[in-house]
């Protein structure tokens, strides 16, 4: 199989990090070669945060460059415009709709943008929105907007749910695991924007 | 079939460690380093003695008595941390090893968390350590234990030269057993072992002698290697020469070259590389910053046929396949047409709740300035806390501070202080403290103390009075430490105290002679899973809309674009842990949200 690349992107704190460890693993765990790349140290303190998984019979560069992501996951409105670049015209774009608004905005020293998702579509037609927060509060637990994000992920790639749940097994603590898999499939049933 | 692991480069050096018999592993942290001391005191503590050291210098000396006391031995630092370690390293290629002795050098190229993008591998040579450099997971792993051998079989220090993205990216490995060795002997050598000039100079000539040898057989060793591929580009035979991460980057875009892979650039192995340009009909380099490769081809009379080199692929910056594209193509990617120049920055900033943003906000306030450090505080320099005009290196922050005031005069220095973190004035602050005690300097020096290396993923140091294990041990007294440093003016001030901070600060800069303000304030994320929070709130009622509460700095706090009020996120804030805001607002406007209002 041609390599498939996934661009993740967040704010910190996010849990961008984990979202692109599970997909590596069920990568892996599919019999896949797999690189993943992110970067960690002062970039994680509240900033941009971006993170490439990759995958295919061999994988040789681990980093995603403009115009190569087949999937762009956005964690954030302004993040999914800010890397927008890096998906392909013609790829899917999968966003959570939830602002999270950056100092310089917070201080009043700039504006954030009007109208994010008419932008993203304008560029990449193939755009779902999400409410990540709602439907992870639903399945009990806030901090698995991840998890959900993953769901939605999970219809445009080839892994069974089997190997998703597994992957979870391995990487979510057990007492967070139950609300994680309603979390993921909450997203799965995602397809259409909010 | 043998286990397959995902792990990132780092963890995989940790497992190379661990399977090649290593003994004794010490680091100190940096990004990108930080990890591989931290997966080998997880995983494989019962066989590696592990330890955080003050500083890279010191972890590099007590490996080497670990290595001469017969020990396999990893020491681990970022590409600047190499800096720090550079003197007795020097020293260890000449005296030789006794166990293996490997020093992990991970460089930061395009800077992600760095203060420069030097390139090690210039490093390897001056200091005349063999030199090998992974391209992914596995050859992390594995040439760590091909290192260990190297080390033992050349009487020669191992620079395994690893960047960012071989340290961050996680691949696929296949593992393998340990290999259990026992500590060799310890038997006294004077002549090899103290390098008086006599000694010395005897030493030197050796050392250039088992150079030779390792240069001969970097032709041989396996990690060096042709691959073979019939890639022509306008009729032209292309041969492409790369290693580390760029082997990647120029195999995404080239899978099809005939390409020499170089898993030990240095010794540079001439005659591999004769064969290999001989084959071919013309010469590319692909390898990120410096000309390395492509210096030690010139070097050896073979770079008549090099058409693309550092002419072509940027010497500044991280390379990428797109990079590679471009510059020997002309190929640029196909991409969605949107115009992101607009957005709003996200920079890092200070956490909410951080226990550094009181003591700037403070000092602006006080109008006091000063110079930074290295660690989460530096991003005190971002608009609107403004504290520090200057960042260097480690503990540099002391030394410039003084400077300053040297060259502008007392009542300029007096108001400019040092701003240094726990961990790094453990580091490297000290010696530049004794030295403005001893040239009867007057700085003030602001010791950060949030209990923790908290830049780097909240590491101990001397300061926690906890092991990387976990163990409890000593814990270093800022307070005593200064005084024995000739320090008579020490203030001790609670980080989340404003009152306190301004009068101490007050009282430091008034006076004429250098002072220690050591402000204390856990780092908010050690325990932040475990605090009790109760989020602040502003009163829409009391606030007027000053924007006081903004100068702070806080991500928890912003305006409402409609009111012009505060406002503040209750999942960031920090509240009842933090209260900054709550004490900058003069009308009473902020408190705790615990009420249903």
């Amino acid at each position: 199989m041609n390599t498939t690349s996934v661009f993740i992107t967040g704010v910190g704190g996010q849990g961008t990090i984990l979202a692109s460890e599970l997909l590596s693993e069920v990568a892996m765990l599919a019999g896949f070669d797999v690189k993943k790349s992110e970067v960690h140290g002062m970039a994680q303190r509240g900033g941009s945060v971006v993170s490439a998984v990759r995958f295919g019979d061999e994988v040789h560069s681990p980093l995603l460059t403009p115009g190569e992501a087949d999937v762009l996951l956005a964690f954030e409105p302004l993040e999914a415009l800010r890397t927008l670049h890096y998906a392909k015209p013609e790829g899917k774009i999968i966003v959570n709709s939830r602002p999270i608004m950056p100092a310089t905005v917070a201080s009043g020293a700039a504006e954030y943008p009007e109208n994010i998702f008419d932008k993203i579509r304008k560029a990449v037609p193939d755009v779902l929105v999400i409410d990540g927060l709602k439907l992870a509060k639903e399945a009990g637990t806030s901090r698995a907007v991840n998890v959900v994000l993953l769901g939605a992920l999970s219809n445009f790639l080839p892994f069974s749910d089997e190997i998703w749940k597994k992957a979870m097994e391995n990487r979510v603590p057990q007492k967070f695991l139950e609300a994680n898999i309603k979390a993921f499939n909450l997203g799965k049933e995602q397809t259409k924007d909010v | 079939m043998r286990e397959k692991l995902l792990l990132s480069g780092n963890e995989a050096v940790a497992r190379g460690a661990y399977e090649a018999g290593v003994h004794f592993a010490a680091a100190y942290p940096g990004t990108p380093s930080t990890e591989i001391l931290e997966a080998i005191a997880k995983n494989y503590a019962d066989k590696i003695k592990c330890q955080w050291a003050t500083n890279e210098k010191v972890a590099v000396e007590v490996g080497i008595g670990a290595c001469y006391g017969g020990a396999r031995t990893l020491t681990a630092m970022k590409h600047v941390g190499v800096n720090v370690a550079a003197d007795p390293l020097f020293t260890l290629s000449e005296t030789g090893v006794n166990g293996g002795f490997i020093l992990v050098s991970a460089d930061d190229p395009g800077l992600h968390s760095s203060q420069n993008e030097q390139d090690n591998r210039r490093y390897a040579k001056f200091a005349k350590m063999i030199l090998l450099e992974p391209s992914n997971s596995q050859e992390a792993k594995d040439f760590v234990k091909i290192g260990i051998n190297l080390s033992e079989k050349f009487d020669l220090p191992v620079m395994l030269r690893i960047t960012t993205r071989i340290s961050h990216s996680k691949s696929v490995v296949e593992i393998s057993e340990r290999e259990e060795v026992p500590v060799k002997e310890y038997i006294p050598d004077i002549k090899k072992r103290v390098v008086i000039p006599s000694h010395a100079r005897v030493l030197h000539r050796k050392l250039e002698e088992r150079l030779l040898e390792v240069k001969k057989y970097a032709n041989e060793i396996e990690i060096n290697k042709i691959i073979d591929g019939n890639y022509t580009k306008d009729g032209k035979k292309i041969g492409i020469i790369s290693s580390g991460i760029s082997f990647n980057y120029a195999r995404e875009v080239f899978p099809d070259a005939r390409m020499l892979k170089l898993g030990m650039p240095y010794p540079f192995p001439v005659e591999l590389a004769r064969e290999f340009v001989d084959s071919v009909d013309e010469i590319w380099i692909i390898e990120e910053n410096e000309p390395f490769i492509e210096e030690e081809l010139r070097i050896a009379e073979l770079g008549d046929k090099i058409t693309v080199g550092k002419d072509k692929i940027p010497l500044c910056g991280e390379l990428n396949q797109a990079i590679i594209r471009e510059a020997i193509l002309g190929e640029t990617p196909r991409t969605p047409e949107v115009d992101v120049s607009q957005l709003p920055a996200r920079p890092p900033v200070l956490c909410p709740g951080c226990p550094h943003r009181g003591i700037f906000y403070v000092a602006k306030k006080l109008k006091l300035h000063g110079t930074t450090d290295i660690g989460c505080y530096t991003l005190g320099v971002i608009p609107p806390l403004e504290q520090g005009e200057t960042c260097n290196c480690m503990g540099a922050s002391i030394g410039v501070a003084y400077g300053i005031g040297i060259a502008q005069g007392k009542e300029v220095g007096k108001k400019f202080l040092a701003y240094i973190g726990d961990s790094t004035f453990l580091h490297s602050g000290m010696t530049g403290l004794v030295n403005i005690a001893y040239n009867k300097g007057n700085t003030v020096v602001c010791i950060l103390d949030n209990s923790t290396t908290a830049m780097t993923g909240h590491q101990p140091h001397p300061g926690t009075g906890i092991t990387i294990t976990g163990e409890k041990t000593f814990k270093a007294d800022y307070a005593e430490i200064a005084k024995a440093l000739g320090i008579k003016k020490v203030f001790k001030t609670d980080a989340y105290n404003l009152q306190e901070i301004e009068k101490a600060l007050k009282e430091a800069t008034e006076t004429d002679e250098p002072a220690v303000i050591i402000n204390q304030g856990r780092c908010i994320l050690l325990d932040w899973k475990k605090l009790d929070i109760v989020p602040f709130r502003v009163d829409p009622e009391k606030c007027t809309a000053c924007g006081i509460c903004l100068r702070v700095g806080c991500p928890a706090i912003s305006k409402d674009p409609k009111t012009g009020k505060a406002v503040i996120d209750e999942l960031l804030c920090a509240g009842n842990y933090c209260t900054v805001c709550a004490q900058v607002c003069p009308f009473d406007a902020i408190s705790q949200a615990d009420d249903d209002n």
